[in-house]
């Protein structure tokens, strides 16, 4: 297996967030999610690997260079992250916004929006289907076409390798399903190695090739999705007793409820 | 509001704002205690004017004019990057104290050092960088909040107003040559005062192009922007500076003249919108006329006392900050 992301001994403590002796190894060219409960250190980690929280002990390898080694624009043209949609965004068009991602390859004096430019953004915004938006104010898109315009922003950093921290929260499920569709044809399409942070187990199990789980910050499990994917799984992550059935491929979990001894 | 209709209101506004401040500068040779009309001003430009006219217009207007411009186009352009690399729709050179601190470097300068009042541009300068770093420094826990600057601003900005008093309580004997300084305003102010700030605006202002790109980057939040690629603490911390230099300078002429910096980003704001490209410059050309068309007012309509523009502004701009609070609900 050849490793996009490796990290080696990996500790950090946040107060509230803390990692563990982390090591784990992210393969290449495919789609790993990173599962497990609430303040298990999922999206610690993704800031880590990216570089926004600087680990107390151990090191970060992005293709087989120590990530403390790269230059600031060098790594944002190696790896792209989205963060949880929180970050006040201003009130700019989708193709203004898309157009930042040009930045890691601009400096301050030749900062000029290219011809090769525009054809890396008209190519983004095609691969997530936003240029029919691309005049259209960031604000007033629906909350999916907002999360796909993101994608496209990072999309156009040309990165080889993209981190997505729970994409998908917040949005109605055919949004949510069409934000896995999309992170799924650009894996197997253009070869993006994708890396994210989901809730929702059965979307991460049926759209990754690899699982990771994480509880109180140390790495519990990783492995396929279907062999991972089991009531043992659950009851050790999650502290919950349910089943694992599949529907034409889909995983079900039935939670075991209680509904009437209360 | 549709991309369409902003770029519309992007173009108008780029007309409209440079004519209106040529109109503004005009009205400003035009009035005062002595009506000039706009022949007789033609004919003071062309050499052929009356003497008392050319005195009035070379020697008293129009180098308050300029200074005017100048102080008011620096306090606009110095607000709106704090206002964006500070994260607080409320960051203002005079409200969080950066002026404050100028100002008291300036006092320092002018009545205990008078010897080197030649360095009172870098003096005051430096005095607003050291106290926007302070306040920074102060408000910053894991980030900051709008809140947490404008607090630690007024504790900071009652600091050296006590300070300030002080010193002219101390020095009581020398500071009848301050006042009409202190009290922030144009009165007096000629061509020497020109000469003297010139160079520092003009080069602070060039500079101004070159906080664009990193200011816009910013407003997509520090995250994002490091994942982009960017030195955020780095670009935070030489735009602060940058601020700094802008407010130092109109300081170092006009004293403490607040509200222009609040008041003009936020109006260009809502017509522009956030993008750098344009708040910057429409703000500098908006705050120089602002400052030009109020001092008009402040000499001529209370003739013949001249009102300092610094209290006329505050009395335009305090309703307005309160009006800010209310509408954005920020605290």
């Amino acid at each position: 297996m050849m490793a996009a992301i490796q990290t080696d001994q990996i500790t950090l403590n946040l107060g509230a967030f803390q990692l563990h002796d982390i090591s784990l190894a992210i393969p290449k060219g495919k789609i790993t999610t990173i599962v497990g409960p609430n303040g298990s250190g999922k999206s610690t980690l993704l800031k880590v690997i990216t570089r926004l929280l600087t680990a107390d002990h151990g090191s970060v390898y992005v293709q087989n260079k120590k990530t403390t080694t790269y230059k600031a624009k060098e790594y944002a043209q190696t790896v792209s992250m989205l963060p949880q949609s929180k970050d006040h965004l201003p009130n700019l068009t989708a193709r203004e916004l898309i157009t930042f991602g040009r930045s890691p390859y601009k400096s301050l004096l030749n900062n000029q929006i290219t011809t090769e430019d525009e054809a890396i953004i008209n190519q983004a915004m095609q691969m997530t289907n936003t240029a029919k938006h691309e005049n259209r104010l960031f604000y007033s898109l629906s909350g999916g076409e907002q999360q796909k315009v993101r994608i496209a922003m990072a999309l156009a950093q040309k990165t080889d390798i993209l981190l997505l921290d729970e994409p998908t929260t917040y949005l109605d499920m055919a949004h949510q399903l069409d934000v896995m569709e999309l992170l799924y044809h650009i894996n197997s399409k253009y070869n993006i190695t994708v890396v994210m942070v989901l809730h929702d187990l059965q979307q991460a199990a049926t759209y990754s090739h690899h699982l990771i789980a994480m509880k109180r910050g140390e790495v519990v499990d990783s492995g396929t999705p279907k062999f991972l994917l089991t009531a043992g799984f659950l009851r050790k992550v999650y502290e919950i007793n349910a089943r694992v059935l599949y529907e034409e491929d889909y995983p079900l979990i039935i939670p075991k409820i209680n509904i009437k001894e209360r | 509001m549709t991309q369409k209709k902003r770029n519309l209101q992007r173009k108008y506004i780029s007309i409209i704002a440079p004519i209106l401040l040529i109109i503004v500068s005009f009205h400003g040779l035009t009035y005062g205690s002595v009506f000039i009309s706009l022949p007789e001003i033609w004919d003071v430009l062309s050499h052929k004017g009356e003497p008392f006219h050319e005195q009035i217009i070379m020697e008293l207007r129009l180098p308050r004019i300029l200074i005017g411009l100048l102080v008011g186009g620096c306090l606009a352009a110095s607000g709106s990057l704090l206002q964006g690399v500070m994260k607080n729709p409320l960051a203002d050179p005079g409200i969080i104290g950066v002026s404050a601190g100028a100002g008291l470097a300036a006092i320092i300068t002018m009545v205990i050092l008078p010897q080197y009042s030649y360095l009172l541009p870098i003096a005051a300068f430096l005095g607003a960088l050291i106290t926007s770093l302070i306040i920074y420094l102060l408000a910053w826990d894991q980030g900051t909040s709008p809140v947490k600057i404008i607090l630690a601003g007024v504790a900071i900005n009652a600091l050296l107003g006590a300070i300030t008093s002080g010193i002219m309580v101390i020095y009581s004997d020398r500071v009848q040559a301050v006042l009409p300084w202190l009290a922030g305003g144009l009165n007096g102010r000629g061509w020497y005062h020109f000469e003297f700030m010139a160079p520092y605006a003009i080069i602070s202002i060039l500079l101004c192009y070159f906080a664009i790109k990193p200011a816009n980057i910013i407003l997509l939040g520090d995250d994002t922007a490091k994942l982009l690629g960017q030195k955020v603490e780095l670009q935070r911390f030489l735009i602060i500076i940058l601020a700094s230099l802008l407010a130092g300078v109109a300081v170092s002429v006009a004293g403490l003249i607040g509200f222009v910096g609040l008041v003009i980003p936020h109006i260009i704001r809502i017509i522009v919108g956030e993008d750098y490209r344009f708040l910057l410059p429409l703000s500098m050309i908006g705050g120089a006329t602002l400052v030009v068309f109020s001092d008009t007012i402040a000499r001529s309509w209370f003739d013949p006392i001249e009102l300092p523009v610094g209290i006329l502004l505050a009395c335009l701009g305090a309703p307005f900050f309160l009006y800010l609070l209310r509408r954005r609900r920020i605290l």
